[in-house]
């Protein structure tokens, strides 16, 4: 049996297509490093100034000079260029970003989402996430179905400040695959075990599913 | 303007040019391309009443997190604060101001100083929280948000290798922040790990040219935090 991030971390490797040029947001999106094909030719983007970065084998010695967003010491794959922290915001601003990954307080099935302040409680300032939200053309949310408490992150309306409106376009936890749609939020993919009743009881959002079409992960 | 060749100095000369409540822009993106031995110059002599612009406010015990815990900053301009909890600390007690915006926006403001635009129009960040802080306009039929240029009295910069006339190189993602900050303050002070003759360096790969740099300090990576530090970020 995966463990719950591993079984998100799996599903969300199906939508990386050879080629593309991808960002990982800080947390859980940043492993997705380790479930990527190696020869599909992918340009991993990291918003403080590299496309093509890529993990350091465990035993390297890292160079002090080369860190990828969350601060994590990496290398740069062939084909890598660095850049300022201006130039870097262009390339998310002109939308040449196609995928970008990145965790989630609370997203709603408007495909608003929140992941920057608790107002009160956690306001470290937004970084990169409001552009990346923004202007790329694919944002898949990974994170966990339920908070700690078991309260559902998958809502109708987001309650916290957000970080965009309407920029999320697949919604990826353990228990689902859930695409926004002009509709509303459409399953995709159930994990596997795991029966609709269940999923429905644990979210808030109203959830669009046809059984005979819902794939397992 | 500093003549040519008498841009390289010493640390010590370079930073006693800074005033207590002076503004200054600190590179970097985490430790990388932090110019840690200008910060603990800045710390051995005593500035006060500081504002500070940096992408983050590195971690508390290093870069500018030393200048926060020793009471030196009245005002912190970033992106992202959240790896120092002597910063988040401060702010939330009122003893120190802090300023935030995206990281894209506050490196297109200080790009914007840099190439001498008073500011620019964006439509990030509309419909969220941070648009109450703007003033918007209508452009062919959009709503845009005003973002004005962020200039600063000082720019402390590190380089990798720089030569003497101030023309700077950065290396890996150590670049960030750096070259944008070289073009934006009055003063600029560089610190670099090597410092070269006039002329060493390929013209088509410098990065900031040297009208933009003042003060070219070349510091040992072996005895700053550049050449010792243990963490990433």
């Amino acid at each position: 049996m995966p463990s719950d991030q591993e079984r998100i971390l799996a599903r969300a490797a199906r939508e990386i297509l050879p080629g593309q040029i991808i960002n990982l947001g800080i947390g859980l999106p940043q492993r997705l490093f380790h479930y990527m094909p190696e020869d599909q030719q992918v340009l991993v983007h990291s918003e403080n100034g590299i496309l093509g970065c890529q993990p350091l084998p465990d035993d390297a010695t890292p160079d002090y000079e080369m860190i990828d967003s969350g601060g994590a010491y990496i290398g740069a794959s062939p084909g890598a260029s660095v850049f300022d922290s201006a130039l870097s915001f262009a390339m998310i601003r002109r939308s040449r970003v196609d995928v970008t990954f990145m965790g989630a307080f609370e997203v709603d099935q408007q495909g608003n989402l929140a992941n920057w302040k608790i107002p009160g409680k956690f306001s470290p300032g937004i970084g990169g996430a409001m552009e990346l939200a923004q202007k790329v053309d694919k944002l898949v949310v990974l994170c966990s179905h339920n908070d700690k408490r078991g309260n559902p992150k998958i809502l109708q309306q987001c309650r916290l400040p957000l970080t965009a409106p309407n920029c999320v376009s697949l919604i990826i936890t353990e228990k689902a695959a859930m695409e926004v749609t002009d509709q509303g939020l459409k399953v995709i993919d159930i994990a596997e075990g795991l029966a609709v009743d269940e999923l429905r009881a644990a979210t808030e959002a109203d959830l669009m599913i046809d059984e005979s079409q819902v794939g397992r992960f | 303007m500093t003549s040519l060749n008498k841009k390289h100095t010493s640390i010590e000369e370079a930073i006693a040019r800074i005033p207590d409540g002076a503004s200054i822009m600190v590179g970097g993106f985490g430790s990388p391309g932090t110019p840690f031995a200008l910060l603990d110059e800045l710390l051995a002599q005593g500035q006060k009443g500081l504002t500070l612009i940096k992408n983050d406010a590195n971690e508390a015990d290093i870069g500018i997190g030393r200048l926060i815990k020793a009471g030196r900053v009245d005002r912190l301009i970033a992106s992202h604060i959240g790896l120092n909890r002597v910063a988040i600390e401060e702010m939330n007690a009122g003893r120190l101001a802090v300023e935030m915006y995206p990281q894209g926006l506050l490196a297109e403001k200080i790009r914007c100083a840099g190439v001498g635009h008073p500011g620019f129009l964006t439509d990030i960040g509309l419909d969220t929280e941070i648009a109450s802080h703007r003033r918007e306009i209508e452009l062919d039929g959009r709503t845009c948000a005003i973002e004005p240029a962020i200039h600063a009295d000082f720019a402390l910069v590190h380089a990798d290798v720089a030569d003497t006339y101030g023309n700077l190189t950065y290396r890996g993602t150590a670049i960030n922040f750096n070259p944008l900050m070289a073009m934006a303050a009055d003063t600029v002070i560089a610190q670099a790990f090597r410092l070269d003759a006039p002329g060493s360096l390929k013209p088509e790969y410098i990065h900031t040219p040297s009208a933009f740099v003042n003060h070219v300090v070349q510091v040992d990576p072996a005895t700053s935090e550049q050449g010792i530090r243990e963490h990433a970020v």
